[in-house]
Formats: structure tokens, C-alpha cells, sequence
């Protein structure tokens, strides 16, 4: 079996009294789309934010392409190819679809500390920005400020952005969120073509998407993984029927 | 050069190719019209412009509420003083002293400051520029509170800073220098991290970018022009006191920077020439209407700024119309 890109061992987070992930270990390998669902207050989020580099696990590890990454900033995971796109949309709304994603290819550039160039004009980043704009499908709307496209147009954004870079592992955080059933579709299609070259944590509340995309899901209720399989084997798990899927599956 | 010919052929470029054509021949008109004190008065309003340039950088490109900037002022002006005072008149030696400070300082306290977010930035800005403030006030052996008269620096066989006109152009080359240095800085790679972590500092870090490092950078760049300014300053008057970094100087750097427009080129110019003709002006037109009201005049300036930050959000250079940039 090839080796996990991402895994994480035992991870374990209190706040106070609450223990929002509790020894939660996944792993995610090469050209797989690994699902995390999971109710309200399941700890997703907060397992997002450490595995991110938001939040400092009290305990655990999270290895990341070899490496232990667990005290890396996230920048510096970022670097190593950890792409991620945001559950509440985080595009920089007063620059352009492009410019947004110019910037995202100028953070895989090496450093930024140049003065006097004018970035703006540098094909260097911004051929390979209108390249992946046409990817996700917003070639036409290059032009046009983050703040006037349309919501599901800014999830494509977030996802050209998280794009950048030629990330190993997406982290995409609820990317249908919001979406209209034909936007979601289309975003599901273009999941699935993306799968061969990115690895993918996806955390969704749509659970047709999850069951057609993933090819693993765990299931976390209470920070804990109560079950973790294909989805033909958490369809048929009694556990997670009962804490989670409830009517959703019939 | 035909993007130039076209960006001077807007309201924005015409006005300031008049802007700069009028502060280029100001020592002659002054002189032709024998009103020599508004040449200094014009000496100020370019040494402020500069030092508005570098606030710009971190408060209006980067959303950095400095409201400590006046310190570098302080700092540049200190080093000048303390140096002609002991001795050491040589501008070769003051100035690249004088903006090493400045630099250093700048450095140390962003490094400190730049952990903190919003008000607290404002807050840790304004105690570090209280801190030098004490510091200059308490240095008795140069004048304290009083202030201390220096000698201009000197650059024998180069400039003779006495003369007013020649001080003037220096001066306005130096903003010159400036004002190209920070059009470049907006647009560049390093610029554009800048602006993208006023926007979302959040999901500048999730492209990879250490947020903090560049804002220290840019902090750090912002102290050294402010610290050059503090140096002209210092030279204008030939004289420095604590009250050229008191914190209403720096909050009338704001105050420029907002009035001209911030994260805009030439905002800081004219936010600078806006501020120093309103309080020059204010006081005997009120007169005019009533002896003895010019006095009060900050009570039409202050109402003013509230009027040209509730309507024109982009200050006086959003009246010029769109940007294209």
C-alpha cells in the first residue's frame, strides 16, 4: 500500500472541559478523496485548524509528506503542499478574480521581498493565474473584483487559489456550501477529474456529494472517529446510522 | 512612455504635474512675490509629505494604525541634534546615523507592536512614541523640554543647507525619490502581500505567505523615510524639541494621510498641502468675518476632517476621480 500523505496520530484538543478532537487518528493517500462528516459541533473545524497549523494539538502528531509538521506554522505547511480552501468564503475582495489568484501563485514563488518590479504585470504569475481561473471555469470573469462574483463563483475562486502551487493534499472545507444543486454538480465533476493529481480532505454537509466523491469517510461525532470505511461500509454501519446519518441514508 | 502620457492626461496626473510644477518653482515665486516665510511654510509642507509617504505604506497600504509615527520624526531629529551638539556636524555622518536609528528602532518596536492586532497596535504604537517622547524630554543635556538649537548638517562643497531655496529642492527631490520609491513598493510583489493582508491576513498566511515578516519589513521601511523626514525636519528649523513627536503630530499624520486618501500614491501630498493651507488659511479668513475668531479656527478644521471622512471615503484623492490600478 503506498504510503499516507497526510496522517495524523492520536490527535487530542481541550478547551477547558470539552474535548473537541479526541484521539483522532486519519490518514489520507495519494489520489484519494477521504471524507470527513460529521453533526454540529463534531470537532471538524477544529481538527481542520490543527491540521492547518491554526490551533497546537495538547497532544498527538500530524505527519504531513514524510514529515512531522506538527509544531509547523502554517505557512510553512502551506510550502510543503497543503492547499486549502476556507468553509466561510476568504477571497481578498478588493482585488481581482485574477489578481487573487496571482497572488496565490506569487505565495508558491519563493519570497516576496521584491520592491520594484511591478507584479502586476508579471506574466510569470499571472499566466499561470488565468490558466487555473479557466480550470475551475471563471476565464470569462477575470476581470472582475472577488466582491462582485456571484457566491458560487467566489467558491470557484477559493478553489483555484487553493489550487495554486500544484498542492499534494486539498483541504477543502465545506466547498459546497451555499451552492445551488447544478453549481454543486459541476463542483463535483471537477473534484473528481482533480483526484488523480490532489489528494483530498474533504469536509462536506452535502451527503450526496460525499458519497459520490469520496473514496473513504470517517464519521466524527463528539470529537471522536466512531467509524471510518468505504462508503458503501458506512452506509451499512449501525453506528453511524444511529449517531448521524439518521433519515439522510434511506 | 505612452502609459505615461496617458496617466498624466487625467484629472489625477494633471493635478499633480500642477501640484509638483508649482512646489518645483516655489522658491522663485516666493522670492519674485517677496514672500519669503511662505517658503518655509513650503519647506514644512514637503518634509511632512514625506514623512505622510512613509505612514502610507503601513496605514494606508497595509491598514497598520500607526499612531506612533511622529516618533520617527523624534528619532531622526534627535540623532541630527545630538550629534551637531556634540560635535559632529558633518552630514555624511548625521544622516546615515540619524536613519540607522530610526531603521532600528522601527524594526525593534514592529517586531514587539506586530503581535498585537487593532486597537492594541494603535495602543503599543502610541506607548513606544509616548516612551521616546519621555526620553527626548528628559535629556536634559540637550535641552529637554525646551528644545536645543543645532547647526545645519553640513556638505562642504555640495549644498549649503542655510541657503532656504537650495534646503527647499532637497527637500523636494527627496519626496520626489519618495513618492517613486512608494509607486513601485504598491505594485510590486512585496507590496501586493501588503495589501492582501489588509484585505485577508487570514488567507494571506493559507497562501503561504508569513504576514508578519513582510509587515515588519514594511514597518521597518516606513520608520527609515520616517526617520529621514524627522532628519529634514530637524534641519528646517535648526532647532529639535519633544514636541515635534509629541502624539498630536502623530495624529495629524493620520489625519493627512486620511484627508488625502490612504493606500493612494499621492494621497499623502495632498492630504499634507490640504492640512497646512486650511491651518494657515482657517484663522484670518475667520477674522475677516469676525475680529478675534480666528482663534477658534479649529472648530471649522475639525468639522471639516469629520465632513471629508464621512463623504469622501477615499479623501480629496477619490474627488479626482476612479483609479485605475
Amino acid at each position: 500500500m503506498t504510503e499516507p500523505l497526510l496522517r495524523t496520530e492520536g490527535l487530542v484538543k481541550r478547551y477547558g472541559g470539552l474535548l473537541a478532537t479526541d484521539n483522532v487518528s486519519i490518514d489520507v493517500r495519494p489520489g484519494e478523496i477521504h471524507a470527513l462528516i460529521g453533526p454540529n459541533g463534531a470537532g471538524k473545524t477544529t481538527l481542520v485548524h490543527q491540521l492547518t497549523g491554526v490551533v497546537a494539538p495538547d497532544s498527538g502528531a500530524i505527519h504531513f509528506a514524510g514529515r512531522d509538521v506538527t509544531r509547523l506554522p502554517t505557512h510553512a505547511r502551506v510550502r510543503l503542499g497543503l492547499g486549502r480552501s476556507f468553509q466561510i468564503t476568504s477571497v481578498l475582495r478588493e482585488f481581482t478574480a485574477l489578481e487573487n489568484v496571482a497572488l496565490a501563485v506569487q505565495g508558491h514563488a519563493g519570497h516576496s521581498f521584491r520592491f520594484l518590479a511591478d507584479a502586476r504585470r508579471d506574466e510569470g504569475l499571472r499566466g499561470p493565474a488565468r490558466r487555473l481561473l479557466e480550470e475551475v471555469g471563471l476565464g470569462e470573469r477575470a476581470g472582475t473584483l472577488a466582491s462582485s462574483l456571484s457566491h458560487g463563483e467566489q467558491r470557484q475562486l477559493e478553489i483555484a487559489m487553493a489550487l495554486a502551487g500544484d498542492p499534494r493534499l486539498l483541504l477543502l472545507d465545506e466547498p459546497m456550501a451555499g451552492m445551488g444543486v447544478e453549481e454543486s454538480q459541476r463542483l463535483i465533476g471537477f473534484l473528481r477529474a482533480l483526484k488523480q493529481k490532489h489528494a483530498m480532505l474533504l469536509i462536506e454537509h452535502d451527503m450526496d456529494a460525499v458519497f459520490q466523491l469520496a473514496d473513504r469517510i470517517t464519521v466524527l461525532v463528539y470529537g471522536r472517529a466512531i467509524a471510518s470505511g468505504t462508503p458503501d461500509q458506512i452506509r451499512a454501519n449501525p453506528d453511524v446510522r444511529q449517531a448521524y446519518l439518521g433519515e439522510e441514508m434511506a | 512612455m505612452r502609459d505615461l502620457v496617458s496617466s498624466l492626461l487625467t484629472p489625477r496626473g494633471i493635478a499633480t504635474a500642477l501640484i509638483l510644477l508649482v512646489l518645483a518653482a516655489l522658491p522663485l515665486l516666493t522670492q519674485a512675490f517677496d514672500q519669503r516665510y511662505l517658503l518655509s511654510i513650503g519647506t514644512r509642507i514637503v518634509i511632512w509629505s514625506i514623512a505622510a509617504v512613509s505612514l502610507n505604506m503601513i496605514l494606508g497600504y497595509g491598514g497598520l494604525v500607526s499612531f506612533g509615527h511622529a516618533m520617527f520624526f523624534g528619532i531622526g531629529g534627535y540623532a541630527v541634534g545630538i550629534l551637531s551638539a556634540e560635535g559632529i556636524s558633518s552630514g555624511w555622518i548625521q544622516w546615515p546615523v540619524a536613519v540607522l536609528a530610526a531603521t532600528a528602532w522601527a524594526a525593534v518596536i514592529g517586531a514587539l507592536s506586530l503581535r498585537t492586532r487593532g486597537l492594541y497596535f494603535i495602543m503599543i504604537t502610541l506607548a513606544f512614541a509616548q516612551l521616546v517622547y519621555y526620553v527626548g524630554s528628559g535629556l536634559e543635556a540637550y535641552g529637554g523640554d525646551d528644545g536645543l538649537n543645532i547647526s545645519r548638517s553640513r556638505f562642504p562643497g555640495l549644498i549649503d543647507l542655510r541657503d532656504k531655496a537650495s534646503f527647499y529642492w532637497l527637500c523636494l527631490a527627496l519626496l520626489c525619490a519618495s513618492l517613486w520609491f512608494c509607486g513601485r513598493y504598491a505594485n510590486s510583489r512585496f507590496g501586493l502581500v501588503i495589501r492582501g493582508a489588509k484585505s485577508n491576513e487570514l488567507r494571506m498566511t493559507a497562501l503561504g505567505f508569513p504576514v508578519f515578516r513582510y509587515r515588519l519589513a514594511a514597518f521597518t521601511i516606513a520608520g527609515a523615510l520616517g526617520g529621514l523626514s524627522g532628519v529634514l525636519l530637524a534641519n528646517e528649523g535648526a532647532y529639535i524639541s519633544p514636541a515635534m513627536m509629541s502624539w498630536m503630530k502623530s495624529g495629524d499624520l493620520i489625519v493627512i494621510v486620511v484627508l488625502g486618501g490612504m493606500g493612494t500614491l499621492c494621497g499623502p501630498l495632498y492630504g499634507t498641502i490640504a492640512f497646512f493651507v486650511l491651518e494657515e488659511a482657517l484663522p484670518p479668513i475667520l477674522n475677516l468675518a469676525h475680529k478675534g475668531w480666528g482663534e477658534y479656527w479649529m472648530i471649522v478644521f475639525g468639522p471639516l476632517l469629520v465632513l471629508i471622512a464621512l463623504y469622501a471615503r477615499g479623501g480629496i484623492d477619490s474627488l479626482l476621480g476612479r483609479r485605475h490600478d
